[in-house]
This record gives structure tokens, C-alpha cells and sequence, in this order.
């Protein structure tokens, strides 16, 4: 580390350098985004051109999964919703399974609480998506990455 | 086998988002399967599930074979009124279920 | 003289071959305790835990007559929530009219077949599988407490033999994983010490519930073995041994497992 200039000079350098990786953190987010779209056709297809806000999202799934037959999930938009915009669906997108539409889930009548659970089945280690689409047509992103082994010990039960 | 196990809270907070659980007794065949002699399993999953508040469709889910056997669904109902929520799905071999809970709002 | 010095030698020698744990007691810790979070959030959740589907069916097995004799579990063992508390804690067990040991699946057949004159119920099918579960989750939370001398000796001794013997083409014993390696990885997953207490269980990997027979029958496969098959008389042994070796673990069933 340089220890010319002043504290002062010192702490706004340091301050600079930082602030200038965590600028760096929305680019990486929206080159990751655009990765999800160019790996997922099927994503790509229903975006049809659209960007997603990849905030206000939170898709939580395990970094890796007891068994790829039933991986937990959870997806959850943040509100507050009322009076504004509510969410009307979610789609759920994975990037490797034979059929990579998930689960749409709808929601025809507003709730304040948005959360989602269920168990999904991945065909091996793949990043996975899921968009809400609100009711002014916004929409919002989110992704995630799990990995898969295969089984420790085969059964042939 | 018992077509469901749904699972409300006893009470529930008049206009505030609570609670549902709902678990589905279904193979959710993915298709890709094959039996000991080789041939194809064919595929059958809960395509659609659908969740009626007093009536009123609240929730919905269109699953596929992504989602694992004995599906898993828990979401939120704003509370209204007391009454009752009926639970109904079809798979893709035609076959219906459905399952009831009441719902008491104080 | 000589007699009383035999008795005595054969019942330190049974005893000290009773207490010849190689896992000692406070050593023990379930399966559920080497499981990933989320596999233990589905356990702990009754909401949430496929194994209930069979413990609703078998409630619902229990109260239905079956059989010539027209008469249902509950005919005569009444409500099973006060009947069957602490049965499952005791099986497998020696069964004196059929002169062998029972593990609770042969002995919710008997009495089908016998009390009941129904058809038997074929192991892994799911109205067993939901009366077992259902019979074994009255017991949960209470303490493994199998007999192993007496009648149940000879079985016992053949369990712990066969769980120390070689198998397979990888010529693995069960001790040499589940007593020697216990708590170590191999590739993603942690060896577990390979206790019964949580069965009959939903396995993730079968997408369904099964018995601990069918388990131990995977783990034959595992270790690219012949497999017994299903009701065989050494899979009742192995059942009895791990219970015995387990003794203290509380019953989970049911139990969920990847």
C-alpha cells in the first residue's frame, strides 16, 4: 500500500478503490442476468425481449442439494404491494431439466405476502430462475445456482 | 392412500396474509423413467392445482415434471371472511383429487 | 461343583458378548443428525413430511375391517394411540406361536393373516408400508428397547455375524463403513452410523417411503452385492442386531432420509 498523502488523502483513496469494486457489482449482476437469458431459451422466449429488474427477489435454494429428486425451495418477492402494483405470477425456469418451465404459480387475488415453497427436481447441477410478473407488467428477476452430485452409493431397490 | 394433508392455522387475523400447506400424495412421473423390463413409464404429473377461497380462485400452480413426487405447496391467502378453502388438481392421466379446510377468521 | 462354574463361565460369556458394543452407547447419534438442514427441516415438519401420507393412510387401514373374520386393527387393539405406544420399541422381536423372530412388518401380517384371515400384505406395498409407519410413529420419541437373549439369541447372534462378514464385489462390512467410518465423506454425502430408528422412511432417492429391509437391501446393492430378498431370514437378523445396536435412540418415523 502507498503511504504517501495525508490520512485524509489515505482514507478517500481507500473509500475510491472500494467504492469502485462495488460498482462493479450491479455490471456483474446484469452480466450474470444476461447469461440466465442466453442459457435459458425458454426464459428468453417469455422475456421476448423484456428486462427483468433483478432485485426485490429472493429465490433460496440449497448451494447443494441433499438429493436432486427433491431440492427445497423457496421464492419470496418483497413488498410492501398495496395500493401500488401486487404480483399477479411466477415462473419458475431451470436451465437444464428436459422441460425447463418449471411451475407458474398465480396469484389472481392480492396478498401482501409473497412466498412460495415447494421441492423441485433438478436433472444435475444448473442455475435456476424465477420471474414475477406484476400487475402493471413489470418484472422482476431472480437466480440461482445448485450443485447435484450423483449418490455416494447406488440403490437398486 | 389419502389424496392430501393440508395444513391452515386454527385462526387466522382478519385482512393479514396466512398461512397454507398443502401436501399432495402423486408419483409425479416424470416420463423419463423406465420399468425393469426397459419400456417407458410414461409420464403423469399434478399439471394443474388450484386453490378456492369461499369460492374466489386465491392460488394456482401449473407444475410439470420439475417438481418432485408427493408436491409440496406452501403460500399465502390474504383472510377475509370465515369459511372454507377447497383444494382440487388433475393430473395428466385425467385423474382429479381434491381436499377442504376451514377457515376461521377473528 | 463343576456345573455352577459352567453356568456361571456361559453367562459371563453371554453377558460379556451382549456388552461387546463397538459402538458404546453414548456413542450413538441418529441419522438424522449426519443429514443435511434441508433433510432435517422435512423430518422436523409434520406439514411438510412425505412419511405422514402414510401414517394418515394407515389411520385410516387401522378402523378398516378386512378379511373373513370381518374385524379390523382397531377390533381388537382399539385406539392405536394408547395400544400400540411403545410396541414398535420392542421389535423385532421372538414370536412364541410362530417360533421365530418377528420384525413389526411380519408381525402386522400375522395377524392379518392369522386373527384377520385377510391376504397377506406383500412387503413394500404401500398398505403395509402405511400400517407399519402408522403403528411405529405411536412410538415415536420413545427409546429402542429390543430383547436379545432367550429365544431371540440364535437370530441376534446370526445379525451381528453377517453384519461383520464381507460382501460383494467391493468386499466392504457394514462395520467397516457404518462402525469404523462413520462421520467421514464419501463423495458428497457423510457416512452415517447406519442405526433403524426412523423407519419404515421416506427416501428422498426412492420418492416414496420404505421399509428397513428395502434399506439394508440398498446398501447390498451399494457395495455391489447380491441382494437378500425381501423377507428373507437374514434381513430379520440384521434388523434385529442394528436394534440392538441402536438401543436408546428415540424412533423418529417417520423418518425422512436422502
Amino acid at each position: 500500500m502507498t503511504m504517501d498523502g495525508s490520512p485524509r488523502q489515505r482514507i478517500r483513496r481507500r473509500l475510491l478503490q472500494g467504492g469502485a469494486a462495488l460498482a462493479l457489482v450491479p455490471w456483474l449482476s446484469a452480466r450474470g442476468a444476461e447469461r440466465d437469458i442466453a442459457d435459458i431459451p425458454a426464459l428468453a422466449a417469455f422475456l421476448a425481449g423484456r428486462t427483468p429488474r433483478w432485485e426485490r427477489m429472493r429465490l433460496d435454494l440449497p448451494a447443494l442439494a441433499d438429493n436432486g429428486q427433491a431440492v427445497p425451495m423457496k421464492i419470496a418477492v418483497d413488498g410492501p404491494f398495496a395500493p401500488g402494483p401486487y404480483v399477479r405470477v411466477i415462473r419458475l425456469f431451470s436451465q437444464r431439466n428436459p422441460v425447463p418451465e418449471m411451475a407458474t404459480f398465480e396469484f389472481p387475488v392480492a396478498v401482501e405476502r409473497i412466498e412460495v415453497e415447494s421441492r423441485i427436481r433438478l436433472a444435475g447441477t444448473q442455475r435456476v430462475v424465477a420471474v414475477a410478473t406484476l400487475s402493471d407488467g413489470v418484472l422482476y428477476a431472480v437466480g440461482a445456482d445448485v450443485v447435484v452430485t450423483i449418490d455416494a452409493c447406488m440403490d437398486g431397490t | 392412500m389419502p389424496d392430501a394433508r393440508v395444513n391452515v392455522p386454527a385462526e387466522v387475523a382478519r385482512d393479514k396474509p396466512f398461512e397454507v400447506r398443502v401436501l399432495v400424495r402423486h408419483p409425479m412421473e416424470t416420463g423419463y423413467r423406465t420399468d425393469d423390463g426397459g419400456k417407458a413409464i410414461p409420464r403423469n404429473v399434478v399439471s394443474t392445482f388450484t386453490c378456492r377461497y369461499n369460492g374466489e380462485t386465491v392460488f394456482s400452480a401449473h407444475l410439470s415434471p420439475g417438481i418432485a413426487a408427493n408436491p409440496y405447496l406452501r403460500f399465502f391467502v390474504t383472510a377475509r371472511e370465515s369459511g372454507q378453502l377447497t383444494f382440487e388438481w388433475i393430473d395428466d392421466a385425467g385423474i382429479r383429487g381434491d381436499e377442504r379446510a376451514a377457515v376461521t377468521v377473528v | 461343583m463343576l456345573r455352577a462354574l459352567a453356568v456361571v463361565v456361559a453367562c459371563c460369556a453371554g453377558w460379556a458378548a451382549a456388552q461387546d458394543r463397538v459402538l458404546p452407547l453414548s456413542a450413538l447419534r441418529s441419522g438424522i443428525s449426519f443429514a443435511g438442514a434441508d433433510v432435517r427441516a422435512m423430518q422436523a415438519d409434520d406439514a411438510a413430511n412425505p412419511g405422514m401420507l402414510w401414517v394418515e393412510r394407515g389411520e385410516k387401514l387401522w378402523g378398516e375391517p378386512a378379511g373373513a373374520a370381518g374385524a379390523s386393527c382397531a377390533s381388537c387393539h382399539g385406539a392405536a394411540k394408547s395400544s400400540m405406544r411403545g410396541v414398535a420399541v420392542r421389535y423385532p422381536a421372538f414370536d412364541a406361536t410362530a417360533g421365530t423372530v418377528f420384525d413389526l412388518e411380519a408381525r402386522i401380517d400375522d395377524c392379518r393373516t392369522r386373527r384377520q384371515r385377510a391376504p397377506p400384505l406383500r412387503r413394500e406395498s404401500d398398505d403395509l408400508l402405511a400400517l407399519t409407519t402408522y403403528v411405529a410413529w405411536q412410538s415415536r420419541g420413545l427409546t429402542l428397547d429390543v430383547k436379545v437373549d432367550g429365544p431371540a439369541r440364535a437370530s441376534f447372534e446370526r445379525g451381528r455375524a453377517l453384519y461383520g462378514q464381507r460382501h460383494g464385489q467391493m468386499n466392504i462390512a457394514c462395520t467397516q463403513c457404518h462402525d469404523q467410518n462413520w462421520g467421514k465423506r464419501l463423495l458428497a454425502e457423510t457416512i452415517s452410523q447406519g442405526h433403524p430408528n426412523a423407519f419404515p422412511a421416506y427416501r428422498l432417492e426412492w420418492q416414496g417411503s420404505g421399509s428397513l429391509q428395502r434399506r439394508i437391501r440398498a446398501c447390498f446393492f451399494g457395495i455391489r452385492a447380491d441382494m437378500p430378498p425381501a423377507g428373507a431370514q437374514e434381513l430379520t437378523d440384521l434388523e434385529l442386531y442394528l436394534a440392538w445396536r441402536a438401543l436408546g435412540l428415540p424412533i423418529e418415523t417417520p423418518g425422512v432420509r436422502r
